[in-house]
This record gives C-alpha cells, sequence and structure tokens, in this order.
C-alpha cells in the first residue's frame, strides 16, 4: 500500500463511513430487529478506525503479522456475537462485502490514474477478502460453540437417573447410543450407583432407535463396569425388532440379564430383593 | 517395608487397601494373604479396594490370583468397594475379573460371603465372631 | 496441529520412580481439568507402558506435555526406552500376546484407554511410545 492511499484512507475515514452505512442500510438483508443502527454505526466505526489505524505498507500480505490482530480482534468479536445473535452467514459476510464497496468507492474518487487505482484497489480486495474469510471462519466457531452447547445440554439432560426403589435405580436412555453418550450414561449410573448403594439397575432402551454391534458392545461394556462395581445390571425395553437384528448380527447378549420391559425388569429386580408386591385383601373397610 | 494388614473375622479374612499398590507390596500381599487362608482355614476373602484410584493389569492379574487361588483352598473372594473410573477403566482394558466376586460395600460383601456360604453348607458351625489382627 | 504447551521429563530406573511418574502425570491431568474418568485411564496407561518399559527395557525415559489441539487441551506422553525392542509390533498390538508372563492385555488395553496411541520399535535399539488423552475424549 503506497503512503498516498494510506494517508487518503486516514483522511476519508468519515467519507467511508458513512459510504458504508449507507450500503448497509440500503441493504434488504439489513437486520433491524437484531442489531440497532446506532450499534451497527459503532460496530463499523471502531472497525475502521482499527483498519485505518493499522494499515501500512509492508502488512498488506500477511494477515497473521502483529499489526492486524486488533482488527482481527474486533472483526471477530463481531462475528462471533452475531453468530450468536442469530444472523444469518450471507448478512454477516455482506458486513465486510460493503465496507469493500465502500472503501473502492473511495479509491475510485480518489485516484485518478488508472494503473494507480488498478494497484490499490488490487491491495484493498487482497485485505478485505483475507478478513471476509477471517470473519467467516470465528462465525462458524461461534455456531460450532453454541451446538457444543447445546450438545452438552443435550447430553446432561437425557441421562437421568432414576431411583425407582430403595436399592433399585433405572435409566431410561432415549436417542442413539453413540460412545460419547455411553461415556456418560455410564458414568452417571455408576456414580449414582455408589452414591444411593443401589444393587440393582435397569437401563431402559425402548426409546433406542437401533441397536447395532457398536450399540451392543456399549450396553455389554456399561454391564460389566456395573457388575465389577457389585451391582446387577438389567436391560429392558428390547422391542422384537431390536432382538431380531440383534440376533442376526451374531451379538452375544447371553451374559446380560435382558427383559422386554421395565415392569418385567422391575419384577425381577424385586424377586432377586426377595421383596414382593401384593395386592391388598379388597374387603369392605378399607374403601371409603 | 510397608505390609498390608489383614483382619480375621470369624472365617472370613479382611483386607482394607488403603494406598495405591506397587508391584512389590501387591506379590507381597499375594503372598500372604493365601498363606493366611490357609493358615485359618477361611472361608471367605473379603478385599476392599474403595481408596484405591488406579487398578492397571498388574493388579488386576494379583486380584485374579487371589482369588483363583484361594478357591483352589475353598475360600470364595469378594471385591468391595471398586470405583466408578476404575470399574471403567478395567472394563476398556479387557479385565472383567472373571471369577472374582463383586459387592459394593464391605456390608454387601460380608452379606454376600455368607449368602454362599448357606448354600455350599449348613453343618459347619461357626464360632463367635472375634475380630484379631494378624501378625507375621 | 497439536501444540505442546508445556514439557517435563521423568527418568524412570527403579519402583519409586513409577510412584513419582504417576503422581508428576495426575497432577499434570488436574491441571487440566481432566474429568475423574479421563485421568483415571490416562493414568493406568501410562502404568501399563512404565511398567513394560521396566520389565523389557529395565527403565527409560518419558516425557510429559501439556498439548493442544484448539478447543481441546490433553496430556502427551512420550515412553522411550533403550531396550530391546519388539521385532513384531503387530503381534505386539494384538489381545492376549505377550512374550512376557503377563496377560497380553497391556498394548492394546492401553490403546484402548487414550485417544491416541502411536508404537515405533527397531531391534536392538529401543522402543518409543506416544499416547495422547484429550481433557474431553
Amino acid at each position: 500500500m503506497s503512503l498516498n492511499t494510506n494517508q487518503l484512507l486516514k483522511k476519508q475515514k468519515k467519507t467511508i463511513l458513512e459510504l458504508w452505512m449507507k450500503n448497509q442500510l440500503a441493504d434488504e438483508g439489513l437486520r433491524e430487529d437484531l442489531i440497532s443502527n446506532d450499534e451497527l454505526r459503532s460496530q463499523s466505526e471502531e472497525l475502521i478506525e482499527a483498519l485505518v489505524g493499522n494499515l501500512s505498507s509492508q502488512n498488506v500480505n500477511d494477515l497473521n503479522s502483529d499489526e492486524w490482530s486488533p482488527v482481527i480482534e474486533i472483526l471477530g468479536g463481531i462475528a462471533i456475537t452475531r453468530a450468536r445473535q442469530g444472523f444469518s452467514p450471507r448478512e454477516t459476510g455482506n458486513f465486510v462485502f460493503s465496507l469493500k464497496e465502500a472503501l473502492l468507492e473511495v479509491l475510485k474518487r480518489e485516484i485518478t490514474d488508472p494503473q494507480e487505482l488498478f494497484k490499490e484497489v488490487l491491495k484493498i480486495s487482497r485485505i478485505l477478502d483475507n478478513l471476509t474469510v477471517v470473519t467467516f471462519e470465528t462465525f462458524i466457531k461461534g455456531r460450532e460453540e453454541v451446538i457444543l452447547r447445546q450438545t452438552d445440554e443435550i447430553a446432561e439432560i437425557s441421562t437421568p437417573v432414576i431411583r425407582v426403589w430403595d436399592g433399585i435405580l433405572a435409566l431410561p436412555i432415549i436417542g442413539t447410543l453413540d460412545s460419547a453418550r455411553t461415556q456418560i450414561v455410564m458414568e452417571n449410573l455408576l456414580q449414582e450407583i455408589v452414591d444411593t448403594g443401589s444393587s440393582i439397575a435397569i437401563l431402559d432402551i425402548s426409546g433406542v432407535p437401533a441397536v447395532d454391534s457398536l450399540v451392543a458392545q456399549h450396553l455389554i461394556k456399561t454391564v460389566s463396569a456395573t457388575r465389577l462395581m457389585g451391582a446387577e445390571c438389567i436391560i429392558s425395553g428390547i422391542r422384537p425388532e431390536i432382538a431380531q437384528t440383534v440376533v442376526h448380527l451374531g451379538i452375544d447378549l447371553s451374559n446380560i440379564i435382558t427383559k422386554s420391559t421395565l415392569a418385567s425388569a422391575l419384577a425381577y429386580a424385586f424377586r432377586v430383593m426377595r421383596l414382593e408386591v401384593k395386592k391388598a385383601a379388597a374387603t369392605t373397610n378399607t374403601i371409603r | 517395608m510397608d505390609k498390608i494388614p489383614i483382619l480375621r473375622m470369624g472365617r472370613f479374612l479382611l483386607v482394607t487397601i488403603q494406598v495405591d499398590l506397587y508391584d512389590r507390596l501387591a506379590l507381597t500381599l499375594e503372598a500372604d494373604l493365601i498363606q493366611a487362608v490357609q493358615k485359618h482355614n477361611a472361608r471367605g476373602v473379603l478385599i476392599d479396594i474403595s481408596a484405591v484410584s488406579i487398578v492397571d493389569s498388574f493388579m488386576g492379574r494379583i486380584i485374579g490370583n487371589i482369588a483363583s487361588m484361594s478357591k483352589i483352598l475353598d475360600a470364595e473372594t469378594v471385591v468391595v468397594g471398586m470405583q466408578p473410573a476404575v470399574a471403567i477403566t478395567l472394563i476398556e482394558l479387557g479385565l472383567p475379573l472373571k471369577g472374582v466376586h463383586t459387592a459394593l460395600d464391605m456390608e454387601k460383601g460380608m452379606d454376600l460371603l455368607r449368602s454362599m456360604m448357606d448354600t455350599t453348607d449348613n453343618d459347619e458351625d461357626e464360632d463367635a465372631i472375634a475380630d484379631d489382627f494378624i501378625t507375621e | 496441529m497439536i501444540l505442546s504447551l508445556s514439557k517435563d521429563t521423568v527418568t524412570v530406573a527403579q519402583e519409586q520412580d513409577v510412584v513419582f511418574l504417576k503422581n508428576r502425570v495426575k497432577e499434570v491431568a488436574v491441571r487440566i481439568k481432566m474429568g475423574l474418568v479421563n485421568q483415571t485411564r490416562l493414568i493406568t496407561a501410562a502404568s501399563e507402558l512404565v511398567r513394560n518399559m521396566m520389565r523389557y527395557a529395565n527403565g527409560g525415559k518419558c516425557l510429559i506435555e501439556v498439548v493442544s489441539s484448539g478447543r481441546n487441551n490433553g496430556v502427551r506422553l512420550t515412553f522411550s526406552d533403550s531396550g530391546p525392542g519388539i521385532p513384531d509390533i503387530t503381534a505386539a498390538m494384538r489381545d492376549g500376546f505377550s512374550t512376557g508372563k503377563s496377560l497380553g492385555l497391556g498394548l492394546p488395553g492401553t490403546k484402548r484407554l487414550v485417544n491416541e496411541f502411536d508404537i515405533k520399535s527397531k531391534v536392538g535399539e529401543g522402543t518409543i511410545v506416544t499416547i495422547i488423552k484429550w481433557a474431553n475424549g
């Protein structure tokens, strides 16, 4: 970037901002519902300040140089906030693209020599393109963080350990059982066994859409770990289709106590614990 | 050298492992315990590992050995109080400790041993339970 | 890309060093907020590898590193010895294989406990095993 252009841009900061704001406000995709015009203006001003302030002749090609880090930081901050606020990628991209338009417009007005103009436009384009890439990267990172947080939340809420009886725990699993979830299920279950001193745990898989050999392996692992701790683990809620796939896949579940329903698993647990559930005698004086 | 104390309670032997076992200590325990099983004609061995945070394949093997050796001397082994993290690690390592009985805590382990005794023999008359400390 | 954030080398020559090594690994794991179960997996894996090193090579070195792959932090352990080496790594990585008197769970079992596992060995020169356990993985 020639010294001239630097100074030119510095001098024209105001004009650039106005042009940029005009571009942004004219955009059909302007999200006044998500961001107020004042806020947009202060964001834009901050970015131009940093951009123009850090422009020098050396750093055009190297976006990793230290001089760029304030710009990238501001842009990154904006992109991440936008990702969280629910802006679309196009809207976020247009934020930077409209700045490019504004910068180019100013260059066009101020530089008369076509050759010079072309050189400078090329440089500005390169910088702004790089910044767009950074914006997108950060934007996607922001989105990924949202997804990760939600995944964690789902994992947390989807593995409740229920105490169905003194000494009997039940854990209904809903959704696909992958290895990450097995970890959480297993850790929660084992910890709860220790905390409550329960000797029987029922793993109900009614809500698991399919059991393949990997899922079966996870189940077997959970059962084995439970046994090592000194408790028994029953698997219930096995639908006929699942029984079919298990046998067709040649998975050996013979070492595991399996029941078709949670009720029969509970009945089994009662038997093991030598508990009896009886229907109270229907005498007239118990009913009022 | 450190030694892990072995307690006698009636015809059961109680061992509480309070430190992370290093190899030599584990081997000494194995030898001492088998000696004690024979000497006291013990019918059950309870090993409390609730304070143990790491069980690797060597330690797992020692526990398995103790169980198999005791079995030959007609005593059942119950490992009690295994930490969840240890249980998960052992399974992933590929050591399900077959032949070793497990229980959640000392009390449940004792119940388990008693119930196993009940099924195997009813004729033997147990003496009053006496705690005593074996020093060798 | 994996960046190394801190380094520490522990020399293992006798049984006491094993305890010291395990404690060092635990400290590092706690520092990067690794969960209890993953800590246990990591220390158990370290225990297996250091035992191999003691048994087959009379000791060696362990490099303990905190590594980062951007969003995730982890612990990398590099065990290197100048023992006899392993002639057939594929066989050594099979469950139930052992040349010493063990269950033969050491290497394949260890691999199951960690996220990344790499072994290089030259007969007559020694063996290098590198493992990585991520804080949440």
